[in-house]
């Protein structure tokens, strides 16, 4: 969720000079005082320490030491950072094509078919989440679909309660993050200018490397921030799918040191490894223009 | 054992034409756009295919491109069956309506892109982009992106990156649309000697007729996806056969009237007002039957100053001033003939302080009958 609201910040001060503030006021404070104070207060007990059931407010680094040091912390934020970029992989190679398609090819039912991408989102992440859980259990559809086709005999335990589940789920559930910015941008690429790349000889994966994908970079930025993000600090696809109660990855261990090993500290430090992998990759896409800013 | 056969070298009179259309048909759904052209265009030549919009002529060019496949027919280039070929297997190259310049890609780039795409080599390339750019009088921008440019300057970048490919085609659709009246009648010219100096076969697609007629060898006049009339600009000015024609390049007078019979190289008939006058038949014209007569302005003068002696057989016909329009070059009069229809007459403002006639007087005006054209309807 950070990304989207270092999102809102970024779009705030672009405004008009002067003008808007008051307007502003209101979004700003609250965001101030329900977001940023309560962060910075979160983020400021990774340089404290747990001392039994009290607060010991004494500058340290240790929980920050922990975070690269301690196993299995380094462990989790390196699978953390690989599922990560899996899925956001995944993700771009599944939407491109079918944003492309929807933006390019299809010439009737458009807006249908856009609701159908979104139309997701409208239900519960929780409750998309215990659907795979149904999917991919042992007596699951997935196996039992396998099983009646004939191409496994024994039903195959490893989609549930395993990365691959979590993996699975995660490409799913995000994957509208990543068409729909994608669609904005393939929709407003001129197809003159690919036929113009046609006309001068680029065929169609030349033209597609050298035209259409520098100019949908923003979009694909955009897309990926937002799929690399959430998936980074998930924790609910852990801990419903995730195997080892829901530890394999960090949001499920931070979740853990804030809810039942009440060590604070330890959590806020295990945060900011996340938050400042997010904190550049907004940086970067803000580069690029794919936060909003016209390139042109 | 075959013989090894030697392709031709040289060009002979026996040489296929640049462009070959073939009874080319175009639908999509329910709605044809192209019914069935057949069109040849010679070496080197400039031809417009002109017309209103939705005539079928954009995509006549783009069958030419390979940006569309005809529904039935054949579009062959140098000799050569286009077929399912895509645009980037002919040779030919397009300057489209908007430019369609790579934003993302400096000048220099968007001019090599096609080079890069033939595998021409870094030093060549880099000479023959200067070169194009060169040709299209804009040195010196290699480094700037296109949005740094103005729309006549994105223009000949357009242009540079077409022509640097050396195609024997180049396709123009509506490229000069964008810019404002100046620029585009610099660019008409350039064009033309463009088209002089790099030898390649320019098919231009424009609605502007007075475009059409300052740069093309010939014209293609289109409407509801045929060509009416094919012929260098004076012969489509001049003599129009259909009175879409005739209407749909510069103004026109239409003159209903019956049909008297065959008078030398002439037809003659009957106006409205009971007049007799002659024109030539460049359709048929059946004693009894109904014609229109066709006339432009600028042939009709008032009868007190045709020239004398020549005037002798000229076509007189008597009206009432109605109007009177002062237009710079020329003022523009508008006589009401007896029964049904007018005629409008161009008189050149050749001297200062010339009188006009006022309106409401009786007013009798002179053409040639050589000026005049019987049209189809």
């Amino acid at each position: 969720m950070a990304a989207i609201a270092a999102k809102d910040e970024q779009a705030a001060p672009s405004g008009r000079k002067g003008g808007p503030l008051p307007l502003l006021a209101l979004p700003l404070g609250w965001m101030l005082v329900f977001y940023l104070i309560p962060l910075a207060l979160l983020l400021v007990h990774a340089f404290w320490s747990v001392d039994y059931l009290t607060i010991d407010r004494t500058f340290t680094l240790e929980n920050i030491k922990a975070v690269f040091t301690v196993a299995p912390y380094p462990a989790v934020l390196i699978r953390t950072l690989l599922m990560a970029a899996a899925v956001t992989l995944t993700d771009i190679a599944i939407a491109f094509p079918i944003s492309w398609w929807l933006a390019k090819k299809v010439t009737s039912h458009r807006e249908l078919l856009l609701m159908l991408v979104v139309f997701p989102l409208w239900s519960s992440y929780l409750v998309r989440a215990f659907a795979w859980k149904t999917i991919l259990g042992t007596n699951g559809i997935l196996n039992s679909f396998l099983q009646t086709t004939g191409i496994t005999s024994e039903p195959i335990s490893a989609f549930l309660y395993s990365k691959t589940g979590m993996y699975i789920t995660f490409c799913h559930v995000w994957l509208p993050f990543m068409i729909l910015p994608l669609y904005t941008i393939l929709d407003r690429l001129p197809d003159t200018l690919l036929e113009a790349s046609g006309d001068l000889g680029g065929n169609g994966w030349k033209t597609f490397l050298r035209v259409i994908l520098p100019l949908s970079l923003p979009g694909l930025l955009a897309g990926s921030v937002s799929v690399f993000s959430l998936t980074m600090g998930d924790y609910i696809t852990p801990s419903l799918i995730g195997g080892s109660p829901g530890t394999e990855l960090i949001g499920g261990i931070v979740a853990d040191q804030f809810g039942v090993a009440n060590n604070w500290p330890l959590g806020a430090a295990l945060i900011l490894p996340i938050l400042a992998i997010v904190i550049g990759l907004l940086l970067v896409a803000n580069r690029f223009g794919a936060l909003g800013r016209d390139e042109r | 054992m075959a013989v090894a056969k030697t392709q031709p070298g040289g060009r002979t009179a026996a040489d296929p034409p640049s462009i070959e259309l073939r009874r080319v048909r175009k639908s999509f759904g329910d709605f044809t756009a192209v019914a069935g052209v057949d069109l040849t265009v010679g070496q080197g030549e400039f031809l417009t295919l002109l017309g209103p919009s939705g005539c079928g002529k954009t995509t006549t060019l783009r069958m030419i491109g390979g940006f569309e496949l005809p529904s039935s027919g054949e579009v062959l280039i140098e000799g050569a069956q286009m077929g399912n070929l895509p645009p980037y297997r002919r040779p030919v190259n397009t300057v489209f309506q908007n430019y369609a310049l790579f934003p993302h890609l400096s000048v220099g780039k968007n001019v090599a892109y096609g080079l890069e795409m033939s595998g021409v080599p870094r030093g060549d390339r880099e000479r023959r982009v200067r070169e194009a750019l060169d040709l299209v009088r804009l040195p010196n921008v290699e480094n700037r992106r296109p949005s740094e440019l103005s729309g006549g300057q994105q223009q000949r970048v357009a242009l540079a990156r077409a022509l640097v490919n050396h195609p024997s085609v180049l396709l123009l659709d509506e490229p000069l649309g964008a810019l404002d009246l100046k620029l585009r009648k610099a660019m008409q010219l350039e064009l033309k000697h463009l088209n002089r100096e790099v030898g390649a076969t320019f098919v231009y697609v424009t609605h502007d007729q007075e475009e059409a007629l300052t740069m093309s060898d010939r014209i293609a006049v289109m409407n509801e996806g045929r060509i009416l009339q094919l012929g260098a600009p004076e012969e489509i000015y001049e003599r129009p056969r259909s009175r879409f024609v005739a209407d749909f390049i510069g103004q026109t007078n239409f003159i209903e009237c019956d049909v008297l019979g065959p008078d030398g190289r002439f037809v003659a008939c009957r106006t409205a007002g009971g007049e007799t006058i002659r024109a030539i038949p460049a359709v048929e014209a059946p004693a009894g039957g109904t014609i229109t007569v066709a006339v432009r302005p600028e042939k009709v003068s008032l009868d007190a100053e045709a020239p004398g002696g020549l005037s002798a057989n000229w076509n007189r016909l008597t009206g009432t001033l109605t109007e009177v329009i002062y237009l710079g070059t020329h003022t523009q009069l508008v006589v009401a003939l007896p029964g049904e229809g007018q005629i409008v007459v161009h008189r050149q403002n050749r001297m200062l302080g010339e009188t006009e006639p006022s309106t409401g007087q009786q007013l009798t005006v002179a053409f040639d009958p050589a000026s005049a054209t019987v049209l189809a309807e």
